[in-house]
């Protein structure tokens, strides 16, 4: 019997247990990187480092793709994704832009003009 | 007996600390923030506690998804200024206060709340960001030591809002249970409407902002009986931090006095705001 505690709310990504479980060696190696070395390591080699860390191959796939919608998908949690976003210099913005079909400009602009609305 | 004599809520936003630190406060995209936080700050500035409580939570800085406490204290007598993976903020370590977190500790516990204790705590902008809204200018030290109350807003199940309300209740009985004389400040932080992740990302929600900013004040009880799809319907899948208020909120009297309140957007892809109430008896007129 598997528990499904999540709720069904379009558009919204809930970082639940079973998301969690799902992302969890892939959300370990997104914290690996907030250490300067690790990052280094990772640049060098960053199939053999998802290797270390045990990732599924889709996970590994989204990651060397950087397909940061797949990681969300594959249970990664937006904090620990952020982490690999921001080693490629990438902002929040960028990232919103991408779950949300927008250039960074236009998510930008749209956060000014007051954000976003439902519907 | 120790007491609380303020509540500042306000948002954490990694922004609002980096727009600080690089000197943008008057920027025209930053500038509207800034200038909303000056009535505050020149009321806190004359209103130094001995010791404050900052409630926020953790974003896989000081702790990962290995032990999700869903509430914790840390009882260290300092904690580090977490490297977030581009360098420590440019804010001084904190210190705490240990004999006054293992006081409120044990008094939690006794209530029923078996919070997860931290002898060790790097602390992320989540802590360190409500600390330079109230204190912009440290220079060495923050103003007072400071505790830190952790609560999982990140990973569903998130503790409920009434729960949420109903620890800060304790946590306002055990702060009057102790027997040192010293005041109090505590930060609820957090929020407003926003979601990073999904179609929905950027998703701001003013209407259900703004009825939230009037009822933490005057009907708490309103925001408790909200559940935590509610929150996350209406305040976005990250907005539902916002009940990190309730905390704050129940360690408060009944009728408290707002000092100054203030929202804006953007910081970042977050609606911002601070509420600031004065938790001390009103003076005979």
């Amino acid at each position: 019997m598997t528990t499904d505690s999540r709720f069904d709310l379009p558009g919204t990504p809930v970082f639940d247990g079973q998301t969690s479980r799902r992302g969890f060696r892939m959300n370990k190696l997104f914290m690996s990187l907030r250490y300067a070395q690790n990052r280094e390591r990772f640049l060098a080699d960053e199939a053999g480092y998802c290797d270390e860390f045990g990732l599924a191959p889709e996970q590994k796939r989204a990651i060397l793709d950087r397909d940061w919608q797949a990681m969300i998908d594959l249970g990664g949690s937006i904090f620990y994704v952020y982490k690999l976003a921001m080693m490629d210099g990438r902002s929040m913005q960028y990232l919103g832009g991408v779950f949300s079909g927008m250039t960074e400009e236009e998510f930008v602009a749209a956060m000014r003009a007051g954000g976003r609305r439902d519907g | 007996m120790a007491e609380v004599i303020w509540g500042l809520a306000t948002s954490h936003v990694p922004s609002i600390g980096a727009a600080m630190d690089r000197g943008k406060t008057e920027d025209p995209n930053w500038k509207g923030l800034f200038d909303g936080y000056a009535p505050a700050r020149a009321w806190l500035a004359e209103h130094k506690p001995d010791v404050a409580i900052v409630i926020y939570n953790d974003h896989a800085n000081g702790i990962d998804l290995d032990i999700v406490p869903t509430f914790g204290i840390g009882t260290a007598e300092r904690y580090q200024v977490a490297d977030e993976g581009f360098g420590k903020r440019p804010v001084p370590d904190v210190v705490g206060d240990p004999d006054l977190s293992l006081h409120l500790l044990e008094q939690l516990v006794d209530e029923g709340f078996d919070l997860t204790v931290f002898q060790e705590l790097d602390v992320d902008h989540g802590f360190t960001v409500p600390l330079s809204v109230w204190t912009p200018d440290p220079g060495e030290a923050w103003p007072c030591p400071v505790i830190p109350l952790l609560v999982n807003v990140i990973q569903y199940p998130q503790p409920t809002a009434a729960r949420c309300y109903a620890l800060g209740q304790a946590l306002g009985r055990a702060i009057a249970a102790y027997p040192e004389d010293v005041k109090v400040a505590i930060l609820g932080t957090g929020g407003m409407s926003h979601q990073l992740a999904g179609a929905r990302a950027g998703f701001i929600n003013p209407d259900f902002d703004a009825m939230f900013l009037e009822a933490i004040e005057k009907d708490p009880a309103k925001l408790t009986a909200l559940s935590r799809e509610d929150y996350i319907r209406e305040a976005g899948s990250e907005g539902i931090e916002m009940i990190m208020w309730l905390i704050m909120r129940g360690a408060m009297n009944d009728q408290v006095t707002k000092v100054h309140s203030h929202y804006f957007v953007p910081a970042s892809n977050t609606a911002a705001a601070i509420a600031l109430f004065d938790n001390r008896e009103p003076e005979p007129a």
